[in-house]
């Protein structure tokens, strides 16, 4: 039995002449909380991409849970446990947090094609028991999106994972629109999380948040991969050596080769 | 609220917060537009609007035939304003309803003809005797048929060319008055059988009315077609990105406004006991007035089907209080187009200072 959770095998994308991402290797492994950063246009969102059905990839292997995938669709990806919390918010400002977090799965009670009767109350415990997982605090389920804070509106998309036990968590850029407060919630959520032994790819700009959070640092360049470090080798100006080109770490040394 | 704040960063739990709907804030307008009524009937006329103090009356000291007039006449354009509801409801606007109502009832009653007026065979006959007394289920069908046919038209203009709903349905709404007058080349048809003028005889609209009502407010309130059609309305690209079928979704959406149309002219035709290509002329407009004021928002995702009911009542106590005020139509319309817009400047500024609060 493996504890890798996911890995890439020479993931690539192009778009036409434009080589968005070449040859990534990566894994992530079981309760692992893994940070990717790189520079605007470095390939880490186009990976994401690739990871969450958002776009298929020109060539390469995805292995995830055991089991190579080919996601068509961001759908293909949340069925087989991925779920991801987006830099635009992915939720309807009219519905209230349980109809927002099982938007597109909802639970019937009668089944009737496009009339299909709703359960609100398994939706709601559902809800409740995934707003516990993650130590989630909305002031009322009820209320809908359109009078919740940013923060909190951030919690409940992130609260989505909890609630449907997904394989693997990946945020992009959770905190970029948020205050320091509310910064500080959504990190507590993280860190939650990584108690429950849930894995975790995080996309972020902010230094001091990834050696928080954190357990390796995959650095991007250029569409490639170039630095895999764990957290204890490294610090803060020995990562941004590696975004801003510096250095490279000698197995990914691409650009001598 | 002290012993349920247990959160982390500030914020608190608080599960029996409930909000006041807005649905109450109609209803408290419908109530206030009574009271001015039965102010200035005691005023002007010395008479009351919604009360009958003449003893010899049957047991209620409300003017029962007043109410019954008042829903009566706003159940028919009612029924369209329930598909109105939703269309707006998932962002949409439906302009063609009321061309869709004089083409379908032109349709309807051709098929619902009988053979023998009065011992004379029937003088608007349009397409000779075999075509009468054809059994009632018939023109029905016809009629929904049209309706849905009409619906779903708009609904995949919307969904697959992604033009805007208000130029579709604006093209639709031309269209379908020019096919109504085109089914008889701009002659009436009338005389019904006897069974499809019990359709709409006496109360039945509101029996129509009501039962439809009840039925669309299960549907958006406890239905996944319901859930999906405010979700379309309050944020498209999250609604597709959680992988509803929104394009299918839509046409659905219209071809039940259709629909409902469609079944509105039946009623009407039945009622009428004659179609006429002019029929249902502004009724799309009427209908989303009923909607608008009963706090459906233009903007998608809110409002409810008890909204727009409230809101239907608030236009018939209009017509009727003006009637019983022995004030001119002109009028009428005046003030018709003052509540329209003020409900939508209520609804904005309602808007804005609960998100100021959030």
């Amino acid at each position: 039995m493996s504890d890798i959770i996911l890995e890439t095998q020479d993931l690539t994308k192009h778009y036409g002449g434009v080589h968005a991402l070449t040859g990534a290797n990566f894994t992530l492994r079981a309760g692992e909380h893994v940070a990717i950063m790189g520079d605007n246009g470095a390939g880490k969102s186009t990976f994401v991409r690739q990871l969450t059905g958002v776009e298929v990839p020109t060539r390469g292997k995805l292995i995830f849970d055991g089991k190579e995938r080919h996601f068509e669709n961001p759908m293909d990806a949340r069925d087989a446990g991925i779920e991801t919390v987006f830099q635009t918010l992915a939720l309807a400002d009219d519905l209230n947090v349980p109809d927002n977090l099982f938007l597109g799965r909802e639970i019937f009670k009668i089944r009737l094609g496009p009339f299909s009767i709703l359960d609100y109350k398994a939706m709601r415990e559902a809800t409740i028991a995934g707003l516990e997982k993650t130590a989630v605090k909305i002031p009322n389920i009820n209320n809908t999106i359109r009078n919740m804070s940013g923060g909190q509106r951030q919690c409940v998309a992130i609260a989505r994972t909890a609630t449907f036990h997904s394989k693997l968590t990946i945020m992009d850029e959770p905190t970029a629109a948020l205050g320091v407060q509310e910064t500080a919630q959504v990190e507590n959520i993280i860190r939650t999380l990584k108690e429950a032994g849930e894995p975790l790819i995080l996309i972020s700009h902010n230094m001091r948040q990834v050696m928080d959070l954190c357990d390796r640092i995959v650095v991007f360049r250029r569409g490639r991969m170039v630095a895999n470090l764990a957290k204890g080798d490294t610090d803060g100006q020995d990562v941004v050596a590696y975004i801003t080109g510096a250095k490279t770490q000698p197995e990914y040394n691409f650009e001598v080769s | 609220m002290a012993e349920t704040s247990h959160g982390t960063g500030g914020l608190t739990f608080d599960a029996k917060k409930r909000s006041w709907p807005n649905e109450a804030n109609v209803f408290i307008a419908l109530i206030l537009i009574l009271l001015a009524f039965e102010a200035l009937g005691m005023t002007f006329r010395d008479q009351s609007f919604l009360f009958d103090f003449n003893e010899a009356r049957d047991g209620t000291i409300l003017n029962m035939a007043r109410i019954k007039i008042i829903i009566l006449q706003v159940s028919i354009v009612g029924i369209i304003a329930l598909g109105a509801t939703q269309v707006i409801i998932s962002g949409g606007i439906d302009l063609s309803a009321g061309s869709v109502v004089g083409l379908t009832a032109m349709v309807t009653m051709s098929f619902a003809q009988t053979g023998m007026v009065n011992g004379n065979p029937n003088p608007k006959s349009l397409f000779g005797p075999e075509w009468m007394d054809l059994p009632v289920i018939l023109p029905v069908l016809l009629g929904l048929i049209v309706g849905i046919g009409a619906g779903m038209i708009n609904g995949l203009l919307i969904a697959f060319t992604r033009i805007p709903p208000f130029i579709a349905t604006l093209g639709m709404m031309v269209a379908a008055r020019g096919a109504a007058q085109w089914w008889s080349r701009g002659q009436p048809v009338s005389f019904p059988t006897e069974s499809f003028a019990a359709i709409g005889d006496g109360m039945m609209p509101v029996v129509w009315f009501a039962g439809l009502a009840i039925l669309f407010h299960l549907i958006l309130k406890y239905t996944v077609y319901g859930k999906h059609t405010y979700a379309i309305g309050s944020n498209e690209d999250a609604a597709r990105m959680s992988g509803i079928k929104v394009a299918r979704h839509k046409t659905l959406v219209y071809a039940i406004a259709g629909a409902l149309a469609g079944f509105s002219a039946i009623v009407l035709a039945s009622k009428n006991l004659t179609a006429q290509t002019g029929m249902g002329l502004m009724y799309e407009l009427d209908a989303i007035a009923m909607a608008v004021i009963g706090g459906v928002s233009l903007s998608g995702g809110r409002g409810s089907i008890i909204g727009t009911c409230i809101g239907a009542l608030i236009f018939g106590v209009i017509i009727s209080g003006f009637t019983f005020l022995r004030l001119d139509a002109y009028y009428q319309e005046m003030v018709k187009g003052v509540i329209i817009v003020g409900a939508v400047v209520l609804d904005q500024w309602r808007q804005q200072r609960a998100s100021l609060k959030g």
